[in-house]
């Protein structure tokens, strides 16, 4: 896609006058790192606050066309394994829009706010998954909330940053929802994000986005953060990144997920199964999967990336999968990988061997996230 | 000594028949800060176009090409423990490796400072 057929988000002007480096994100021009670089922005993001556009990720609104917000509940569950019925008022949860052979449409976060479900869906699933959604779910109104834009403020000072023009979230809890004003503009915010740090998601109108956007950082704590840094932040923090770590060939089983699919929607749960690939995820929950999705830590300085294969062996002999994402940790002051092995060797500690350049790179299995997280229980 | 400029934003140091090869500034500005820098060994004969470095920065690998014929003198040993030197000071102390020409004659073919800060210009 050429530069001049690439969307916008509206804070394209404050990227470009912050001196970003606007690169091409699922049709959008979209920066991936400012003048710091990505090592400073991704320290800046955990040691103080930072501010992220995702206003390129879908924002879609999903209401019963009879019945309230449970009624809506019970609709999305039909797409997805998590319990959605029992996900109460002002609280967000993750989950993953499955096919019929348990792989993985793609990952979002849906927020439950009265009578309606708030959807945050990716860039670039937001054609098919609202495409899905409107054929799947006829008893639904599916609303794509492309009036709105989305802010993360993200890092230990994301509160206090925050509360400035809006005192009411040092209540909030993580994974906790809001419709709250932020100076004067009426938002919906959740205390969650994709950096393993405390922080929130601010849904703001299109129209105010740029002003509520230099508002927040006009407060010292809070620097613009690239695309790039969201990516090292997320990788250490052990968070998938769709299309890399998870795709449609990927159960949520094999992508350790299945901590998001609740008691309820297993086998002997109160509404078990009922979405897209049930069969096959259900039964994986009981009988174990042949490959996990892991993390890597390499030895060594050199980055390992996505796409290097893994071996049981420095000969090249045993296959066991390949990484899935990988970079440089810098909080972890070294390279940070994921990627799907054999389950055998899925455990904590266990060797493995990535092929890097054609040389054998010794890594070890690591339990994720490779930092911990802060979030505000 | 001499100053040559490629197209892959490499400059090259003569003297003699050694080139000394690094990165440009420009072209460490649009890598960021590096984390790795791995070269080939010494003594490796190398074509021009062939990889001989590859350097890392947090996001992504990307290769240094060989601007001549020649054959790996060298590699700068300060770059394993501190990679970031050739962000700081890609022109200077952030040298990547040593080369014996073994065709200088290719050089014309390369570009002077001026014709360099014209091309990314």
């Amino acid at each position: 896609m050429s530069a001049d057929t690439l969307l916008h988000t509206p804070l394209y002007t404050l990227h470009t006058e912050a001196g970003g480096k606007m690169v091409p994100f699922a049709g959008y021009a979209m920066p991936l790192n400012y003048a710091d670089g990505i090592m400073a922005e991704h320290r800046h993001v955990r040691e103080h606050a930072g501010l992220f556009d995702v206003s390129h990720m879908g924002q879609v609104r999903l209401r019963a066309r009879s019945g309230g917000g449970e009624a809506a509940a019970h609709a999305l569950e039909r797409l997805v394994p998590a319990d959605m019925v029992a996900l109460k008022n002002g609280k967000q949860r993750y989950t993953q829009f499955t096919n019929e052979q348990g792989g993985i449409l793609d990952d979002l976060m849906v927020a439950r706010m009265g009578d309606s479900l708030l959807l945050v869906i990716n860039a670039a699933c937001k054609d098919a998954d609202i495409a899905h959604l409107r054929a799947a779910l006829t008893d639904c109104e599916i609303e794509v909330l492309d009036d709105r834009a989305l802010l993360a403020l993200q890092g230990p000072e994301a509160e206090a940053a925050l509360a400035v023009l809006a005192p009411a979230v040092r209540d909030m809890k993580f994974m906790d929802v809001l419709e709250v004003d932020v100076d004067g503009t009426p938002c919906v915010i959740s205390r969650s994000g994709y950096t393993g740090e405390d922080g929130f998601e601010i849904s703001v109108p299109v129209t105010e986005a740029d002003r509520v956007a230099r508002k927040l950082l006009e407060q010292p704590a809070v620097k613009l953060i690239g695309l790039g840094a969201r990516d090292s932040l997320r990788l250490e923090a052990g968070m998938c990144l769709y299309g890399s770590d998870i795709d449609e060939t990927t159960t949520p089983v094999e992508a350790a997920l299945e901590w998001s699919i609740q008691k309820s929607r297993r086998r002997g749960g109160a509404r078990a199964g009922g979405f897209p690939g049930a069969d096959v995820i259900l039964a994986q929950l009981e009988e174990g999967v042949s490959r996990r999705r892991v993390g890597l830590l390499p030895e060594g300085r050199a980055p390992v990336r996505g796409g290097a294969p893994l071996y049981a062996d420095a000969a090249f002999t045993t296959p066991l999968g390949k990484v899935t994402s990988g970079a440089f940790g810098p909080t972890v002051e070294a390279p940070v990988a994921m990627g799907y092995v054999a389950t055998d060797h899925a455990a904590p500690h266990t060797p493995v061997v990535a092929e890097l350049r054609g040389r054998a790179v010794a890594a070890t299995v690591h339990t994720l996230p490779f930092v911990a997280a802060r979030f505000k229980r | 000594m001499t100053l040559y400029f490629t197209k892959d934003h490499e400059w090259l140091r003569v003297e003699g028949e050694t080139a000394t090869v690094g990165i440009t500034k420009h072209a460490a500005e649009e890598l960021g800060e590096l984390v790795f820098v791995e070269t080939r060994d010494s003594g490796t004969v190398v074509k021009a176009g062939d990889s001989v470095a590859v350097v890392e920065s947090v996001k992504a690998a990307s290769d240094i090409y060989a601007p001549v014929d020649g054959e790996v003198l060298d590699n700068n040993p300060q770059l394993s423990d501190d990679p970031a030197r050739v962000s700081s000071d890609p022109e200077g102390e952030g040298w990547i490796i040593k080369f014996r020409l073994s065709n200088p004659e290719q050089l014309a073919a390369l570009m002077d400072a001026d014709a360099y800060a014209a091309f990314i210009a």
